[in-house]
């Protein structure tokens, strides 16, 4: 080839893995074949720069049926029934063209689910943006949410939670993760595992366009000012035809006629049938004559690296085509028959009746580079990060003032300004709707519900990513807790910088050990996942942002807790320590507009207690309300379950800190919870033998929340003030 | 007594046909079918529901391709016969494309999919859907649409409320139907319709949503226990 | 042939998603937008043996399918490919 370093820079690859391909190969590799390098060798496909770390993540447990390397993870829940569920980025797409970008994400992840068989029940959307105060980021924002909304609204897949973040780390590098979840009994969990040589390979769905060409190669570089001009990589969502596809294949999988099944997602055509043969030990042929196109005069590398959405690839029993094309036709979708398995482990692509492509499976997937970047402790975590935070906020004179602003900051304040575009009852399953601790998803025909939830603050991942990560895990468990559910297992959204920056690599590392230790301590796999890098822009990068996906699960409904405040004259009660940590705080952003100090502290262990804690008293019938204390402490906590309830509520603290610092201190592992006066002895008592923090805080009633002489708000007002939007 | 027959029709894209099952079972217990869209008749029912979703993606408008759906051939013969239809959310949008009630939708005039609990006014009970309701209660249930934003001209509009054929209206929590109330922008705040007989009603809120305690609201329930005392 | 379809909201009709537009545009400083009306353009390329069949064809398609007449306008325009 001519040119080949300008190729190669094209294509993202360096020369040390072209000379390797050469290697392996014995030959040079003609453009199709560098193509299907390329995408195969990116980040988003290999995982060059993470594999061997995300190998220390506690993927086993007694109920995962099947861990990371499918397209979801699967963990049984009992009743012959299992969750299928991962969470996936869209952050660069997103950036581009929002709208478009935020919809193909919620496709691509609905897709993996239904791959594998199971029916999605929910969507989450774990999102950071900019401060929202241009209109640039206004249009993001609005892109975005409208976008989620126009693609799961019209699959009739209820959007139940998420967060929404601002920061002005984002500003350039906004962040869409997007988590499905769907249900699926245990025995009709389907595979990407090709087998049996002969059989034949069909496409289904829709025609292949140039579009997307480059889309792998894109998620695995950084931005720059050229970026902006990448509009037409960005694939449009047709969620219309995602749900003829969804129905056709769960229609499909009822019957016994195919073997293997992926949706072609990053790297299209060429990763779907690389990855299906070689996980089956097989090899693959391909005739691109025969797959639908929409666009005249493809090039053979341009139909292999298509990101077309809504489309599939699978594998069916040899004898048994007529009725899989009879299914697909059922439901008007294109489907075709572009090749069969072959015995020898590797890939052939024809087109024009002659071999464009042919290379060895094992060197594509297997022989992948591997990087062990170079880490290194940012100077940023030794001078932001040891600051002592409280001593930078001046005590307000105004209480009622500063609580206001703080529950109308965008961060924290209600997010029905989005979830009301979310079609979040259909299905009716929706037991806990969007703006509680967690979502709760019924399953029909059981007794039983399935809890899920996203949780992930940057801020303290940017001081600390080792605590940051911890304490994500810990919050997700314990949202999961507040509603009434045990944790299940974990999916993980990894949004970081370059990793070839020393930065990066550390604060990476350190939050999957971060991460790890939680999970371990807390006895909570993580099933599935997805690492994005390359998250900045002209050399900026966002905040390491680990985001955890969680899945719990309530045997029985009526072990339900919602955070709204029930009964005039119930006790308020609070588990968990209040320290002063004011690091990487809401409050503190809010005062003095900084984000520095020590992150809260992080112990898996004691949140593990306190969450059996929880479950216990439940069990006792003794919780009437539970809502976790995160972002703004406990005031913020107590307000929301004020609004929730429409009832008002007297606190009278006993100040152990200044008490604005004691009201907004973000101290992990607390839960406010409320009971009848008769059991408040019982669950102090409770408390004291598990070794957790308990005291009574005052009572619900009125119509107003007062807390001692500082703070007095009517109800009404915080309502207006939380409700506020952007 | 035999069981009431009841027929959920299915288009491309509609997507609370399951929903729309199951609350017919749970409420009416009567015997339920999905009717694929490419049906040629419908005379085995008595109810036939036009689910909520997004037929056709919803585009063009909302409704309009499905309507050429050889169903709504079947649809019409149904009719003569006076059986019973329920349009619900993309269910009303298709019976107006269909010109089997007058008007059409617009998009909600906050340009934006709402999802969330409205109260809606009853304004008549002599219908077989919600005999069960009394005149001018206010019932809690769920909309979840970017086009409820009902118009029709002034001289439907005059003929609608001449004929009594409002059958639901959006209204504040003290049953006033002001403006504040009305999510959508629809004229007359106009949440739900009937024909002249009373044989179709077409409604933008999802009472398949709002039959079952579990999800905290069952103040729809009534519309199927009407329906399933009218048929009985 | 190719037919150019023009679809915009029926005089008289309030276009919620017109009015957005033109209060953005008068936001931006565009100080003389009297009304904004936002419609729909539909291309079809279809085989006809005369432009009066043509014409008679696309109103066809328009009035059955394209355009729903009670709250929508339309006009078009033929021309030879």
């Amino acid at each position: 080839m001519d040119n080949v370093e300008k190729i190669l820079k094209e294509l993202n690859l360096t020369g040390d893995e072209y000379k390797k391909i050469t290697g392996y190969i014995g030959r040079e590799p003609n453009i199709t074949e560098l193509w299907i390098f390329s995408a195969m060798w990116s980040e988003h496909c290999s995982y060059k720069s993470s594999r061997p770390y995300l190998k220390r993540m506690p993927s086993s447990g007694k109920d995962v049926l099947i861990g990371p390397g499918e397209n979801a993870g699967v963990v049984s829940i009992g009743d012959g029934l299992a969750v299928v569920f991962k969470m996936e980025s869209h952050n660069h797409p997103s950036f581009i063209e929002p709208y478009n970008g935020a919809a193909t994400g919620v496709g691509g992840i609905l897709r993996d689910i239904f791959t594998m068989g199971a029916r999605p029940v929910a969507i989450l959307d774990s999102l950071r943006f900019g401060e929202p105060d241009d209109d640039k980021m206004k249009y993001l924002i609005d892109g975005v949410v409208a976008g989620i909304a126009g693609y799961g609204n019209c699959m009739g897949i209820p959007t139940v939670g998420g967060e929404i973040y601002f920061d002005a780390a984002y500003k350039d590098n906004i962040l869409v993760n997007a988590m499905a979840v769907g249900v699926v009994p245990d025995d009709r969990i389907f595979l990407a595992k090709a087998s049996g040589a002969g059989n034949p390979v069909f496409y289904v769905g829709s025609k292949t366009g140039r579009d997307g060409i480059h889309g792998a190669t894109m998620a695995s570089a950084s931005f720059t000012d050229e970026t902006a001009v990448l509009k037409p990589t960005v694939q449009v969502g047709d969620p219309f035809m995602e749900k003829l596809l969804m129905e056709a294949c769960l229609e499909l999988m009822k019957t016994n006629h195919i073997v293997a099944i992926q949706d072609m997602g990053a790297a299209g055509l060429t990763s779907s049938s690389v990855e299906m043969a070689a996980k089956g030990g097989l090899g693959i042929e391909i005739d691109l004559d025969k797959v639908p196109q929409r666009e005249e005069a493809m090039l053979p590398y341009e139909i292999m690296l298509s990101e077309s959405q809504e489309r599939m690839l699978l594998i069916a029993k040899k004898g048994h085509e007529k009725a899989v094309e009879a299914v697909f036709r059922k439901w008007n979708l294109d489907v075709s028959q572009i090749g069969r398995l072959i015995e020898s482990p590797e890939i052939i692509v024809k087109a024009n009746n002659r071999v464009q492509a042919r290379l060895p499976l094992t060197v594509l997937v297997d022989e992948a580079p591997v990087y062990t970047r170079y880490a290194r402790m940012p100077v940023s975590v030794t001078t932001t990060a040891t600051t002592n935070a409280s001593e930078e906020i001046p005590e307000p004179k105004d209480y009622d003032s500063i609580f206001i602003q703080l529950l109308s900051s965008p961060t924290i304040g209600s997010k029905r300004w989005a979830y009301e575009q979310y079609d979040h009852s259909v299905g009716t399953d929706t037991v806990i709707k969007p703006g509680a601790d967690a979502a709760l998803i019924r399953i029909k025909g059981t007794r039983k519900g399935i809890a899920i939830t996203t949780d992930g603050n940057s801020r303290y991942t940017y001081l600390s990513p080792y605590a940051g990560s911890g304490i994500a895990v810990c919050e997700a468990a314990r949202n999961i807790a507040c509603i009434g559910a045990r944790p299940l297992a974990v999916t993980d959204c990894l949004n970081f910088g370059n990793p070839e920056n020393p930065d990066v690599m550390w604060q990476f590392i350190e939050s999957i050990n971060g991460i790890t230790s939680a999970c371990l301590a807390m006895g909570i796999p993580v099933v599935s996942g997805n690492v994005s890098f390359y998250n900045e822009t002209e050399g900026t990068s966002i905040y390491p942002t680990p985001v955890i996906g969680m899945v719990g699960i309530m045997d029985t409904l009526r072990e339900r807790i919602t955070p709204d405040f029930k009964d005039n004259g119930d006790s308020i009660i609070l588990l968990g320590e209040t320290l002063d940590e004011c690091g990487g705080s809401e409050y503190l952003k809010l005062v003095t507009g900084k984000i520095s100090g020590r992150p809260p502290r992080v112990s898996p262990e004691m949140e593990k207690r306190v969450i059996d804690l929880l479950h216990a008293m439940n069990k006792m019938h003794m919780v009437k309300s539970a809502s976790d204390c995160s972002e703004g402490g406990l005031a913020v906590t107590v307000a929301r379950c004020a609004i929730a309830g429409n009832k008002g509520a007297k606190l009278n603290m006993q100040w152990r800190y200044r008490p604005d610092l004691e009201l907004f201190s973000e101290s992990q592992h607390r839960i406010i919870i409320t009971a009848a006066h008769k059991h408040v002895d019982k669950i102090k008592k409770m408390a004291q033998q598990n070794d957790i923090a308990c005291k009574m805080i005052g009572m619900v009633g009125g119509r107003r929340l007062i807390v001692n002489n500082r703070v007095s708000v009517s109800v009404e007002d915080l309502r207006n003030a939380y409700h506020r939007g952007l | 007594m035999p069981k009431i027959k009841a027929g959920v029709i299915v288009f491309p894209g509609t997507n609370c046909d399951r929903d729309t099952y199951y609350a017919l079972k749970q409420t009416m217990g009567c015997e339920v079918d999905s009717v694929w869209y490419e049906t040629k008749t419908l005379r085995k029912y008595q109810l036939i529901v036009i689910p909520g979703g997004f037929s056709y993606g919803d585009y063009l408008r909302a409704g309009a391709l499905a309507r050429f759906s050889p169903v709504m051939e079947a649809l019409r013969e149904y009719t003569e016969k006076k059986g019973l239809i329920l349009g619900i959310c993309n269910g009303f949008q298709i019976l107006l494309e269909a010109m089997m009630l007058p008007g059409a939708m617009q998009r909600n005039d906050t340009l934006k999919f709402i999802c969330k609990d409205v109260q809606v006014r009853v304004e008549r009970n002599d219908t077989p859907f919600t005999l069960l309701y009394k005149k001018g209660d206010r019932i809690q249930i769920p909309i979840a649409h970017a086009q409820g934003n009902y118009y029709g001209s002034e001289q439907t509009l005059a003929s609608l409320e001449k004929q009594n054929q409002i059958v639901f209206r959006y209204c504040d929590e003290s049953g006033n139907t002001t403006e504040q109330s009305n999510p959508n922008g629809s004229l007359h705040n106009i949440a739900g319709l009937c024909n002249s007989e009373t044989t179709i009603l077409a409604m933008m809120p999802h009472p398949e949503r709002a039959s079952d305690s579990t999800l905290g609201n069952d103040e729809g329930r009534k519309i199927f226990l009407s329906i399933k005392k009218a048929l009985s | 042939m190719l037919a150019k379809i023009f679809i915009k909201p029926k005089k008289g009709i309030l276009d919620p998603q017109g009015k957005a537009v033109s209060g953005a545009l008068a936001r931006l400083g565009f100080n003389r937008i009297q009304d904004v009306r936002i419609g729909k353009y539909i291309e079809i390329k279809f085989d006809a043996g005369d432009t009066d069949t043509a014409q008679s064809d696309v109103r066809s398609m328009c009035e059955t399918l394209l355009v729903n007449k009670v709250i929508e306008d339309f006009t078009f325009e033929i021309a030879e490919e």
